[in-house]
């Protein structure tokens, strides 16, 4: 059964918040719902679905559906790491459509800023890992997976740093406008890779931000949408993916956008050059320049040119990205940043973008995500929406 | 380097390590190399799997040195092996500056805080 049209985002709220020391992670994820529930016209008491993933605490749904006091006919927690949300607004979707709920709350919510989470620390994830034993000992770190698919690329299809940097440069002309972003400046190339190298050949401008805080999304039924005051964000097609190591024939020379972005394109009956904007997942630069070609904005291999010259900046540029200055320069709240990526296409298709980076027109658009690690094991998840 | 829990399973390819020997799960139905170890083939998911001796040479398919990810510097690598297999690595004994893609490498082990033999990679 096709997506199309089966579901409406009508509520979506980040969080102001990018250090948040005196609040629990709980009330944080209670704050986003509050947020976006109140941004739909919504009450508390329409919500019977919730999706929540593994920044929630636990990890499951048991504690926030009982700290919210949440009375469920669904719910959902798919983890795919920082692509979970935009899975969660697909299941959301096919949720409503097969009449399992009339209201989906889909939270997000972390401190890792006030906890001191850096991606340059190794992370055990969990007991019982079966590659564990094969991998810790040899300093996986979230950066140095991603630099080794960057290296690839460059050995590829020779993609170079100044390309690589462009990314950062195109988000923070965004955030400049962005008051509650954590890095507001506007930056050159150069300033890009001057900054430190943390491992080759990401430098620390080619990292997203670490920030506290979060996000919440209202994904609701057809009849229910057309009720409220809001322009209508239709979905029109959904697509997942998930990438691992395939046995031992690894291939980092492309992502599992390939094929979640092949679902969600197939469904929505629209292609890439129709989308008037992009969030594209920016845990690192390299990862924009990953998913724009695996989704089709250009071939592989071109994505470096792609991006180069200023072409994602709203205004001037061909595809208007991460308005909001994305994890790059705003926010990458519990370092996840799917959940941000779904709330400023919606904002764009709204036309509540801030004003100095609305896309004019924006009727479709697009949100991806790439949760986990490009080096390793990932998943990927494709959203497209209408503006009706 | 640090340690990590194992898991039932795992003792065989690090006692092989610890012996100076690379080893890659290979199945006797398929006849497949895979990587990392598994119970089932992760090709045709046969459970007549078992560790088989690895040459031990491969070319590095891609790498990073992690300057500040802790206090040492060091070089992650994945290493394509000559049986098709591509493990995750470090690159060692060798100055980690000139470490390129493409570049032929042989096992050597090093060992883990706790003792445990790791197979890494160095200029062949």
């Amino acid at each position: 059964m096709s997506m199309k049209g089966k579901a409406y985002i009508v509520g979506a709220y980040e969080h102001p918040l990018r250090k948040a020391p005196d609040k629990s992670v709980a009330q944080l994820h209670a704050e986003v719902a509050k947020g976006a529930i109140e941004d739909a016209g919504l009450t508390k008491d329409d919500i019977d679905g919730y999706f929540c993933a593994g920044d929630a605490p636990g990890a499951n749904a048991f504690s926030m559906a009982n700290y919210m006091n949440l009375k469920l006919r669904h719910f959902d927690t798919t983890d795919c790491g920082g692509s979970s949300y935009l899975v969660h607004v697909g299941h959301a979707a096919a949720a409503i459509a097969a009449g399992k709920c009339n209201v989906a709350l889909i939270t997000l919510a972390g401190r890792p800023n006030s906890e001191g989470s850096s991606g340059t620390q190794v992370r055990e994830r969990g007991a019982y890992l079966p590659d564990a034993p094969y991998e810790i000992p040899y300093g996986p770190v979230t950066v140095n997976l991603y630099a080794m698919v960057a290296m690839r690329h460059m050995y590829e299809y020779g993609t170079t740093s100044e390309q690589l940097a462009w990314v950062k440069v195109a988000a923070s002309h965004h955030a400049q406008h962005n008051p509650n972003a954590m890095l507001k400046n506007v930056v050159t190339v150069e300033e890009v890779l001057n900054s430190p190298m943390i491992s080759d050949p990401l430098h620390r401008l080619d990292c997203c931000v670490v920030s506290d805080g979060g996000g919440a999304l209202i994904v609701a039924r057809p009849e229910i949408a057309q009720q409220l005051k809001r322009p209508k964000v239709k979905i029109i097609g959904v697509g997942e993916a998930l990438k691992h190591q395939m046995g031992g024939k690894i291939d980092l020379s492309y992502s599992g956008a390939r094929w979640s972005g092949k679902r969600a394109f197939e469904e929505a009956g629209v292609k890439p050059s129709d989308m008037k904007y992009a969030s594209i997942y920016d845990s690192f630069t390299i990862t924009v320049i990953m998913q724009l070609e695996d989704l089709g904005f250009c071939k592989k291999g071109e994505g470096g040119k792609f991006v180069s010259d200023g072409n994602l900046i709203s205004g001037t540029g061909k595809l208007p990205f991460n308005t909001d200055g994305g994890g790059l320069c705003n926010n990458h709240p519990a370092n996840r940043g799917g959940m941000t990526k779904v709330i400023e296409a919606v904002r764009q298709l709204r036309g509540e973008a801030h004003p100095k980076v609305q896309v004019k027109n924006c009727d479709l658009a697009l949100a991806h995500g790439t949760g986990g690690s490009l080096g390793h094991r990932h998943g990927s998840s494709t959203v497209i929406m209408e503006r009706e | 380097m640090r340690d990590t829990a194992m898991n039932p399973g795992d003792q065989e390819y690090f006692d092989a390590a610890a012996a100076g020997k690379l080893m890659l799960g290979k199945c006797g139905g398929c006849g497949e190399h895979h990587h990392y170890p598994r119970a089932l083939c992760p090709f045709c998911f046969s459970d007549k799997v078992q560790l088989a001796p690895a040459k031990g040479t491969g070319e590095i398919y891609s790498y990073s040195v992690s300057r500040r990810a802790g206090p040492v510097v060091y070089c992650i690598a994945y290493v394509k092996l000559d049986e098709g297999v591509t493990m995750l690595t470090n690159i060692v004994d060798c100055d980690l500056d000139t470490v390129k893609i493409g570049q032929k490498v042989r096992v050597t082990f090093k060992k883990t805080e706790g003792g445990v033999a790791m197979p890494v990679f160095t200029p062949a």
